[in-house]
């Protein structure tokens, strides 16, 4: 479905006579989306950058039922502005490597997707390919990408092959502006995915045929070159990696502005967007749907679900939440900033609005905690059994693929041939 | 253990699952894709007490006569990502990936092994390789560019590059004092490196783990790659099996490391080796012999023919003697091997040569010159070899490479190294939580500049033990030369 409110549901996980199911996936960064998250009761600044930390917290949204976690990351240190580094001592700042962090926790889950951030302006489209399709097979089948394009000169320089964009002030005033000097990365990156994704086709499934009266280990016919010609790079292929449980490990994109809601039309299975009410949801959605059309995507064979990003502060007694949101701010020293809406209640009243902004037609929410593992566990023990008494989220996990908890089928090989 | 030890055996496992070094025709071979044989492998290894778990890198898969080469395994998956999930499922035992530097860029390599190195708490190592074949630059943005000459002035200055980035962090750059509020010190992570190679500039990413630097590997065997393992490297993969030619090998790289400051035991050399164990030195010779014919088909063996040949031999049969015609000189049917780089014609002529000499047919040449098993024989036989080998200075321990995905080490395990333990020549348990540790190194390297003596950076020997004994280092009998061998494996 494309996410517009006319299109139909898709229920094919849905709980028997509930309407279609709702999507939740969390977003994980550091010690949460608050900057002083880190200073609280209960964090553990000194383990963001060690598996144990991560572990336990995959742990925790996969008892949650959630459909997916995913992991930030950027070639560059954290910074406040969007746009240049900063020399702040004062916030978390430092970070490993997302693919790999994901890798290490495939073993340790067996039903959640994990959805790692990788960079698409740097990083070589084989290399990239090859990782998230090592992923999917680590994970049996749980694996996503967040591809991202690098928006900051200052990370270019840490690479001294090209040059990008040097944004100034003005360019970060509004999602538009920002994204108008980056179209020509979004091209590339819309690239860079389809060269991935030709790549994660190039083995047909049943290229391995182990034939030992030919002495043939492949079936030859069954490994296709990709050939891919991009306009600032080229993949001859095959991939070396055969084909992965899911064929396609689902590509999220977050979006705010036409020409990342086009690089979703085009590269994306789940985009998430960050509208401020259910009005800005709608609005946002046509926009979507507007931009899957210019591109002539054919939703029916490759559906676009739509989540929207909210931060979330979670405390089960009312008003508490915003206490602590208060209360953090004043650590911070400033309120806090964000891209998506900002949350601050009871797991009910979440509820309530997740389940007022789907009907302008999202199929889920990506939600980022605040503070971890606080806001988390509120997520999983508060908000998802409220959900789950409303009868519109999962009770167990029904699919052991991400493609299966988004309700998305496995697609044949686009050199596979029938019969 | 007994009072008197000798010197200790490093053993590392490799999943081997491409080329023609796995049987995948026996009916015991498993998926060399999925997770669960990487997994059966690693734990083999752990639970007997080895060094390390090695995976080689693929960036291309292998073509021969302009089509994908189907006769052996192929299809692996992106090394370091396994290696990553191995991480969570293994607890002491070091993991090892090649990565290239020729289709790499510092920043990303040194930040990947970082993370390895955090996520497995000090078990990372990298072979570090370089490529120049513009076969396996068609996959990348910038193509096959480096000439050959600069391979290793491109190596020493990524391996540079990417150590300034790991030093970029102090040990208490990361704070996270909540009480004070400091996360990071100022400037933690800031760097810069200027070079022919590589300019760049920034802040890095990641503190590294507790390592300090990942292990360096290096696998080069032409004098300009022993001088560079000398210089910059902490172990050598090496191709030298025949007792003879390794001793040679062995003296002469560690003969090399005094130009830079550095002892004996700061190198360790580890060849790659093949090992059969049955219950009787017969059996195992009779196994060894099915493995090998198991190994080159007929099909396989007509195309190994080809390789060097570079023509069509499609019409000679593999149990009859070897063509009479001359090989095409130059023309690249394998691409993407890096055996049959160098001269075909020689290459030919000696072994028409030996097969005349034994009267072998195509598949028998093939079986004989694609290399024997290591060591062969009843687990007593074969631990009395390795012990041997390395008391009179032939290596440091083994790379092996079973034959079998995934139950490939399960003899030697089972059966060699309990035999290894009672001689006290090999590790009862883990004594230290790093690879570090298990190779007796010191607890960070010394910052080697290419073609001049370093200095250490921090901190004094601190292994716990892995080495016992004094060395017998004395060796100066260099061979120097080429030998011909590629020092790298690009392709899949």
């Amino acid at each position: 479905m494309t996410g517009t409110p006319a299109s139909a549901p898709d229920t094919a996980d849905a709980p028997d006579g509930a309407a279609a199911p709702l999507h939740l996936a969390v977003a994980l960064d550091g010690a949460g989306w608050h900057p002083a998250a880190w200073r609280e009761q209960g964090a553990r600044p000194g383990e963001l950058l060690d598996a144990a930390y991560w572990t336990d917290l995959v742990a925790e949204a996969e008892r949650g039922l959630i459909d997916f976690v995913t992991f930030e990351d950027a070639l560059g240190l954290q910074s406040a502005a969007f746009h240049v580094p900063d020399n702040r001592t004062d916030q978390v700042r430092g970070s490993i490597d997302a693919v790999l962090l994901a890798a290490h926790l495939a073993p340790l889950t067996t039903r959640i997707g994990l959805v790692p951030t990788a960079n698409v302006t740097h990083t070589e489209p084989f290399h990239l390919a090859i990782g998230i399709a090592t992923l999917d097979h680590a994970s049996r089948g749980r694996a996503g990408w967040r591809p991202q394009i690098s928006s900051r000169a200052a990370d270019a320089a840490h690479f001294g092959r090209r040059a990008v964009p040097r944004l100034t002030e003005d360019d970060v005033t509004d999602p538009e502006s920002v994204a108008r000097p980056l179209r020509a990365l979004f091209a590339e990156g819309a690239e860079v995915v389809e060269a991935a994704r030709q790549l994660w086709d190039s083995w047909e499934d049943d290229a391995e045929i182990r034939d030992a009266a030919t002495g043939r280990f492949l079936d030859r016919d069954k490994i296709h070159p990709v050939d891919f010609r991009g306009s600032t790079f080229s993949v001859k292929g095959p991939s070396i990696t055969p084909r992965s449980p899911q064929g396609q490990p689902p590509v999220v994109s977050l979006a705010h502005a036409t020409t990342p809601y086009e690089f979703a039309a085009l590269s994306s299975d789940v985009v998430a967007v960050t509208p401020h009410d259910r009005a800005g949801a709608a609005a946002i959605l046509a926009q979507v749907a507007e931009a899957v059309k210019r591109t002539g995507r054919n939703v029916t064979e490759r559906p676009l679900r739509t989540f929207a990003d909210l931060v979330v502060l979670l405390d089960d007694e009312p008003g508490a939440a915003a206490l602590r949101r208060a209360r953090l701010d004043e650590v911070a020293g400033a309120a806090l900033a964000s891209d998506a809406e900002i949350f601050a209640g009871t797991p009910a009243e979440l509820a309530d609005l997740l389940l007022d902004w789907r009907s302008a037609g999202l199929d889920g929410f990506r939600l980022r905690p605040a503070a971890l593992p606080h806001d988390l566990t509120a997520i999983t023990r508060g908000l998802v059994p409220e959900l789950q008494r409303r009868g519109v989220f999962r009770t167990e996990y029904t699919s052991t693929t991400l493609r299966g908890h988004l309700g998305l089928a496995r697609p044949a090989g686009r050199h596979a041939t029938t019969g | 253990m007994p009072a008197t030890v000798g010197r200790r055996v490093h053993l590392a496992a490799q999943l081997p699952g491409i080329h023609n070094v796995t049987v995948w025709s026996d009916p015991r071979s498993e998926s060399q894709i999925s997770i669960d044989s990487f997994i059966r492998l690693a734990r083999t290894a752990e639970r007997g007490k080895f060094d390390f778990f090695f995976l080689a890198e693929g960036l291309r898969l292998r073509e021969h006569k302009g089509r994908v080469y189907d006769l052996d395994i192929a299809g692996r998956p992106e090394n370091l990502t396994v290696l990553s999930a191995l991480a969570a499922v293994t607890t002491r035992l070091g993991l090892a990936a090649t990565v290239n530097a020729t289709f790499n860029e510092p920043y990303e390599v040194a930040r990947r092994f970082a993370t390895l190195d955090r996520l497995s708490g000090g078990r990372a190592a990298w072979n570090v390789v370089t490529s120049h074949d513009a076969f396996t630059g068609e996959n990348f943005r910038r193509g096959g560019f480096l000439p050959e000459a600069d391979r290793y002035t491109r190596a020493a200055e990524f391996l540079t590059a990417a150590r300034k980035l790991w030093d970029s962090w102090s040990e208490d750059d990361l704070k996270a004092d909540a009480g004070t509020g400091e996360f990071i010190a100022p400037g933690a992570g800031r760097f810069t490196h200027q070079g022919r190679h590589f300019d760049i500039s920034g802040r890095f990413t990641t503190p590294p783990g507790p390592q300090g630097h990942p292990v360096i590997i290096q696998s080069g065997e032409s004098d300009t790659g022993r001088e560079f393992a000398a210089s910059d490297a902490e172990v050598v993969f090496s191709r030298h099996n025949r007792i003879d030619a390794a001793r040679e090998f062995y003296r002469d790289v560690k003969r090399r490391l005094a130009a830079y400051g550095r002892r004996p035991d700061d190198l360790l050399i580890l060849p790659t080796a093949g090992v059969v164990v049955a219950d009787t030195d017969e059996e195992a010779a009779a196994y060894a012999a099915e493995i090998s014919r198991g190994l080159v088909g007929p099909q396989t063996a007509i195309a190994h023919l080809e390789a060097v040949w570079g023509r069509d031999l499609s019409g000679y049969d593999p149990d009859g003697p070897l063509p009479d015609v001359e090989p095409e000189d130059e023309v690249p049917l394998l691409e993407g091997h890096s055996v049959f780089r160098k001269g075909r014609a020689e290459t030919a002529r000696q072994w028409r040569r030996l097969a005349e000499e034994r009267n072998l047919s195509i598949r028998e040449l093939v079986i004989e010159v694609g290399g024997r098993q290591t060591f062969v024989g009843s687990p007593r036989t074969v631990a009395d070899a390795i012990d041997d080998y390395v008391q009179t200075e032939g290596a440091d321990g083994f790379v092996l490479v079973p034959h079998l995905v995934p139950g490939g080490l399960d003899d030697f395990v089972d059966r060699v190294v309990p035999i290894l333990q009672e001689k006290g020549v090999h590790r009862d348990d883990y004594t230290g939580g790093t690879l570090r540790d298990h190779l007796g190194l010191s607890a960070a390297p010394r910052p080697a500049r290419w073609g001049g003596p370093g200095r250490r950076l921090r901190g004094g020997h601190g292994g716990h033990g892995a080495i016992a004994g004094p060395s017998r280092y004395g060796g100066n009998s260099g061979i120097g030369g080429h030998d011909g061998h590629d020092d790298k494996e690009t392709s899949a």
